[in-house]
């Protein structure tokens, strides 16, 4: 028997080890800490967790694919994994800590292969175990490779909340909404004011939307641009957006730059702006007679 | 960066303005699924549309094959409009804001690569017409967030 | 007000007010229903003497430059006919595609909603009534 054939016949007897005892590893597994750990209410659910992890591995063995991040195998199990692995990770641990977890699934495994019956030679059972030890260092890069992915998602999640966060619409007068930005407009946070803006402009039946930029501390051409698309869409949807705040320094900077704002409407405060949106409307705000 | 996708691509026909709605509902739906955002949808329906018109008027006609695709760990929708028609001869002018060849406001081809992430045009005289464009449902893929 | 019309998604539903035309667009239009609308509109212009035109897009999820196209022509063979048009209830995510598809429709009156499209011819309508004759 040639070396690739001992390597592929230990991974498909890795494979039918796995299907065969899949009720004792997974019993044993779902005591290991990183099942343990996840699923705390229900231990059937640690079990029936383990039992899908082994249902993939034996699929990967069996096709031989025992150092194949990316066998199709691995693609059901993924989901979970990159669940525990977030679980995981919310409750403090590291990527490396969750790795050690999943390299301590190999001993129990290990043992019970011992274990088992067989008339192979020394030469094939060496060669069973080396398979096993393969594998699951396989499924650590997976998860290791999902928990990363996961802290990922989580950092771009809290990412956008921040964004949304960040751009409250505010409603000024009936028919008037307001977005006061502060600090710098970048295209993702340009793209989230002007999806918040413009639902609101719906939700309010806002005939006037006012973007206040007095907290924004430099303008450039991209910021500009993303200015001139959402005065445009409002436009489109039949609101009137007017850019309000623009300081003396950013005015200068606009014009050295030769940006046209020609098409945008703007007013020098968020004070100006609102009144212009009420004059368009036929209100006239004035001192009360007698007032102070 | 690899970019693998599940064998799970649909093929539609491009043949008439039936199929041009069939089209857009479809990947509609497909892009709804995958957890596209309502203006991300609207925008990758709305380049479909452009395109498929594309193959439609100037392509006499094609198919679209529409196929899931992943990077990391964000998700994205492929579209490849395939006709073999006479391909365009300049494509630089093709993809130039205003030019038309088929009476309308010449936003086609430059519109719609606006609209998505990736796009790319294989095509010349005689050898038809192949536009594939990508969209992921995160606006910064992971893999290219640096900053 | 008014009720959409049920059935055929070929039929675009074209509702006189007065002097104002009512056209509500729903769903996903074939090109042609769009070709045929523009037809339909002209000549309900001609024949009720309108003055106004209120195109109700509130029920579109898609304008691509064909539709996109095929409003501001309306709008312009309104205008020819001495009829002001106004689109009503475009949704964001379609005004946000449209403008970064190059599509800002420069031409067209815009309004939030039926209701604010209506006010809005309702104002500028004086001129129009005095310029028109009780016709056919």
């Amino acid at each position: 028997m040639s070396e690739q054939e001992a390597v592929e016949s230990a991974a498909r007897e890795v494979g039918a080890f796995l299907e065969r005892r899949r009720e004792q590893i997974a019993q044993r597994w779902a005591d290991a800490p990183l099942f343990r750990a996840v699923f705390t209410v229900s231990r059937d659910e640690a079990v029936e967790a383990c039992k899908a992890v082994l249902d993939a591995l034996s699929e990967v063995a069996s096709a031989g694919r025992l150092e194949d991040v990316a066998a199709p195998g691995f693609d059901r199990v993924r989901d979970q994994l990159g669940r525990m692995a977030g679980s995981r990770t919310r409750t403090g641990s590291s990527p490396a800590q969750i790795a050690d977890e999943v390299a301590a699934l190999r001993a129990p495994t290990a043992e019970l292969l011992r274990a088992e019956p067989s008339d192979a030679t020394a030469a094939e059972a060496a060669e069973t175990m080396l398979a096993l030890t393969v594998l699951m260092g396989t499924l650590r890069l997976v998860v290791m490779q999902t928990a990363l992915s996961s802290g990922e998602a989580l950092i771009a999640r809290q990412r956008q909340q921040l964004l949304e966060v960040a751009t409250p619409v505010i409603s000024l007068w009936e028919g008037v909404v307001a977005v006061p930005l502060i600090g710098t407009l970048d295209s993702a946070r340009s793209q989230v004011v002007m999806e918040s803006l413009l639902e609101s402009v719906v939700d309010r039946r806002a005939r006037y939307a006012i973007l206040d930029i007095t907290g924004v501390p430099t303008v450039d051409s991209l910021v500009a641009q993303h200015l001139m698309k959402t005065v445009a869409a409002a436009r489109l949807m039949g609101a009137e957006c007017i850019v309000s705040g623009i300081r003396p320094a950013i005015a200068q900077t606009i014009v050295h730059l030769g940006i046209d704002l020609g098409t945008v409407l703007t007013r020098a405060s968020l004070a100006d702006a609102l009144a212009y949106a009420l004059s368009q409307q036929g209100i006239e705000v004035s001192p009360r007679a007698g007032g102070r | 960066m690899p970019v693998s996708g599940p064998p799970v691509a649909t093929s539609l026909p491009v043949g008439s303005d039936a199929d041009l709605a069939w089209v857009r509902q479809r990947i509609r739906q497909t892009a709804a699924g995958l957890g596209f955002g309502l203006v991300q949808q609207t925008k990758l329906v709305t380049a479909a549309s452009e395109l498929a018109r594309n193959t439609l008027v100037h392509g006499g006609g094609g198919h679209v094959e529409i196929t899931p695709v992943t990077r990391d760990t964000t998700r994205g929708l492929r579209l490849s409009f395939v006709d073999s028609g006479p391909g365009i001869r300049d494509v630089e002018l093709a993809l130039t804001d205003g030019h038309t060849s088929g009476g309308g406001l010449g936003l086609g081809l430059s519109g719609a690569r606006r609209l998505v992430h990736e796009f790319e045009l294989d095509t010349g005289p005689g050898r038809g017409t192949t536009v594939t464009v990508v969209a992921w449902t995160a606006d910064v893929p992971a893999a290219r967030s640096g900053e | 007000m008014t009720s959409p019309h049920p059935g055929h998604a070929a039929a675009v539903p074209v509702l006189a007010l007065g002097e104002t035309l009512l056209v509500t667009l729903q769903g996903d239009l074939h090109d042609r229903t769009a070709e045929q609308l523009q037809q339909d509109v002209t000549h309900r212009i001609v024949r009720s003497g309108a003055a106004g035109v209120v195109i109700d897009i509130s029920g579109v999820d898609v304008v691509d430059s064909f539709l996109g196209r095929v409003l501001a022509e309306i709008a312009e063979s309104a205008r020819l006919l001495a009829a002001h048009t106004v689109v009503v209830g475009m949704r964001p995510a379609v005004a946000i595609t449209l403008v970064e598809l190059g599509l800002t429709l420069p031409g067209l009156t815009t309004a939030l909603d039926v209701e604010q499209g209506m006010e809005l011819l309702t104002r500028s309508r004086p001129a129009a009534a005095d310029r028109r004759g009780r016709g056919t």
